[in-house]
């Protein structure tokens, strides 16, 4: 029976796959082309990453050794993920990103969009938040850790989320204005996305960094961390805004006539009629923006902040353990890697489940 | 440091903005004390160079300059640790002392008369004489680098260390093959890979590298030094006081080795007939007295961080530094404390 069905379901691979490697001089090529570069790759990988590396040791031992150090990352994984939170807290920041991981996956399923996800939002960021920092934001339960302490996979997700979480709303009421027929309105919404959008995100971060701390009144000092997701979600909110648009200029105007024969006002009909259907025409674009700009995070490394890549890097000058550059960028990379393969399957899901509709 | 990228220099532009904008405003003369002890908290800039500043396995921070950081703790609130330490750029760290972001960059900034007069920063002691050196491949046979002819160099593009080595070149008559490096960390594959002969950077950076190589012993830090970079801890200009506090706390690190006092013995010297050092440890507190200190403030950084060999040799020795410039006058260096009294 087993191999009857063994049968059935390898002729069912096989051939097709066959066809697809070899079938055709140019699939040929490109197959032995490509056996060829795993043969030059592959051993000499599976030497640095298996066979030669030190899995447990002190820096010496990796010295001596002509593989990877992941020694060093047994001894610096915390640091990379979580900087200098205070080792008695960290089960906070492990909280935080379990509920910001959740979040966004129930974000993801279809099931669950509704008014309850989006009050859900606020909220979650603003408890984790306040869970993070403890002090008077906890009502004095928690211990209060400075903003400077935090770090690594944290602060890439928390900087990610609450941009996303302000840039999203604020984009569609933006690509409203671009769309609307109120000139005034629409000439401040063109000109703020095309300013935007010609500065580049290093320079936005700058701004934050030099620029915003002399418009603040004298003596008061907002933390860099938070001066740049202010400003960053400002930046991600017309790139969002411009995406929006597109999705608006695909729903045509008979829609809006329709609705408004029915007596519906322009927010009703927004809500009700427009956007529903410009936003799912645009999902696949949004969760694409959404990856790039959690790869973008780690541009807060150029203001000294320290988000996940920036700890790994970081991680490297310790004497102790000096110079394991490869190792440090292999574990971020991984994480990055997990993070933005995890959204673009999910993307590529939701868009075949949305065209089934 | 000198790794100031082009791309840097109009930053420092925008800096310079911000600094004269800055200065606009009402001038805040002294108060620094005052902020700090009403905060609790130092606020410490610093960078990212092993053995001078970076974090351990615990998130801690550690290194030569993070040791002057405590010093300043004891020194202001007579106890190890109430320092906040911030990570900063090399593009950003001076704006950010001039917004009042920090009380003081101990991040290794060099001293320049630029620096002092046009954007408005005061500089304690040099804590470090640092200066650009070349790393060369020992089988190149040099001892020094006027021997070097038609080497291949890996520099820093951008830097001001870019121009230093033409400028050397230049002067020696001697050719040179300059091979640009965005990113430092490259280095060292550069060298391995026999890609160049030879690195040049500040040699801070380069006993570093060295660390780091596979074969250290293959490599040669060159003599010369071909920049000055004193390094100094540097505050917003205008408050004399709290410069004070950071020229003698670096002072008393520095005074405490010329006599041999170090965290091991300073409780011996606390019965010492000798009444400079009964005054500088509070034995007698007159002196202490007369300037607002807490008698033993010298005596409980020696005890905490001990004095400037000590923390040198803590975080630099193992790296492979020698003393060389960074040694008391009476070893032929150059760090000399005026007088305690």
């Amino acid at each position: 029976m087993s191999v009857i069905f063994m049968n059935y379901r390898s002729r069912d691979l096989v051939a097709p796959l066959w066809r697809s490697l070899a079938g055709g001089p140019l699939n040929t090529v490109l197959t032995l082309a490509s056996v060829l570069m795993l043969a030059l790759i592959l051993p000499p990988l599976i030497h640095w990453a298996i066979t030669d590396a030190v899995f447990s040791g002190t820096q010496e031992e990796c010295r001596a050794a002509s593989g990877a150090c992941w020694a060093f990352l047994r001894a610096k994984a915390r640091f990379i993920l979580f900087a200098f939170y205070p080792g008695e807290h960290l089960w906070r920041p492990i909280l935080v990103i379990v509920t910001l991981l959740g979040l966004m996956l129930a974000s993801a399923l279809p099931r669950l969009w509704g008014p309850a996800l989006i009050l859900a939002w606020p909220v979650t960021l603003a408890l984790v938040w306040a869970l993070m920092a403890g002090g008077t934001w906890t009502g004095g339960i928690l211990a209060r850790v400075s903003l400077n302490d935090w770090g690594g996979l944290p602060v890439t997700l928390l900087v990610w989320s609450t941009c996303m979480a302000f840039a999203f709303p604020a984009a569609v009421l933006l690509a409203l204005a671009r769309a609307s027929d109120m000139g005034g309105l629409r000439l401040i919404a063109v000109t703020y996305i095309e300013v935007m959008r010609a500065i580049p995100m290093v320079a936005i971060l700058y701004f934050a960094m030099l620029i915003l701390p002399l418009a603040l009144p004298q003596g008061v000092i907002l933390d860099k961390l938070i001066r740049s997701t202010i400003m960053v979600a400002l930046f991600w909110t017309a790139y969002l805004a411009e995406v929006v648009r597109g999705g608006l200029q695909t729903v045509g105007p008979g829609q809006a006539e329709a609705a408004q024969s029915l007596g519906l006002g322009y927010w009703r009909i927004m809500q009700l009629v427009v956007l529903p259907q410009a936003l799912r025409q645009v999902i696949p674009g949004l969760v694409n923006l959404g990856i790039g700009f959690l790869l973008a995070t780690s541009l807060l490394a150029v203001i000294g902040a320290f988000d996940l890549l920036n700890t790994a890097r970081a991680s490297t000058t310790d004497t102790q353990w000096l110079g394991f550059y490869d190792e440090a960028y292999a574990f971020a990379a991984l994480i990055y890697f997990l993070l933005c393969y995890g959204g673009s399957r999910y993307s590529r899901w939701l868009e075949t489940r949305l065209r089934r509709r | 440091m000198s790794n100031e990228r082009l791309f840097g220099r109009t930053l420092r532009g925008l800096a310079a903005a911000a600094a004269l904008a800055a200065t606009a405003l009402p001038a805040t003369a002294g108060g620094t004390l005052d902020a700090i002890k009403e905060r609790g908290v130092i606020k410490v800039g610093v960078g990212t160079t092993p053995g001078f500043f970076s974090p351990d396995s615990e998130g801690k921070w550690q290194g030569f300059f993070i040791d002057y950081g405590r010093a300043l703790s004891i020194a202001v609130f007579n106890e190890d640790g109430k320092v906040e330490f911030t990570n900063s750029s090399p593009q950003q760290r001076l704006p950010a002392l001039q917004a009042g972001e920090f009380d003081i960059l101990l991040s290794g900034v060099t001293v320049t008369i630029n620096r002092a007069f046009n954007l408005g920063f005061h500089f304690g002691p040099t804590v470090f004489y640092d200066g650009q050196g070349i790393l060369a491949r020992k089988e190149l046979g040099v001892t020094s680098a006027a021997e070097l002819d038609g080497a291949v160099i890996g520099v820093q593009s951008g830097t001001t260390g870019e121009l230093n080595i033409a400028d050397f070149f230049r002067k020696s008559g001697h050719e040179f093959t300059p091979v640009t490096i965005e990113d430092t960390s490259e280095f060292i594959a550069a060298l391995e890979s026999g890609r160049v002969d030879a690195i040049t950077q500040d040699s801070s950076d380069l006993v570093g590298k060295l660390q780091q190589l596979k074969t250290p012993d293959d490599y040669v830090l060159l003599p010369e030094r071909l920049s000055k970079e004193p390094l100094a801890p540097a505050i917003k200009a205008g408050d004399d006081q709290w410069l004070e506090i950071v020229n003698w706390t670096v002072y008393a690190t520095i005074q405490a080795e010329e006599w041999g006092i170090t965290s091991a013995n300073v409780d011996e010297f606390l019965k010492s007939e000798d009444p400079a050092i009964q005054r500088f440890l509070g034995v007698d507190p007159s002196l202490a007295e007369a300037i607002g200190f807490r008698p033993d403030w010298a005596y409980k950084i020696i005890r905490t961080v001990g004095n400037y060999g000590e923390i040198y040799e803590r975080h630099l020795t193992p790296l492979g530094w020698k003393r060389g410039y960074n040694d008391i006058w009476t070893n032929g260096g150059l760090l000399y404390s005026p007088p305690f009294r």
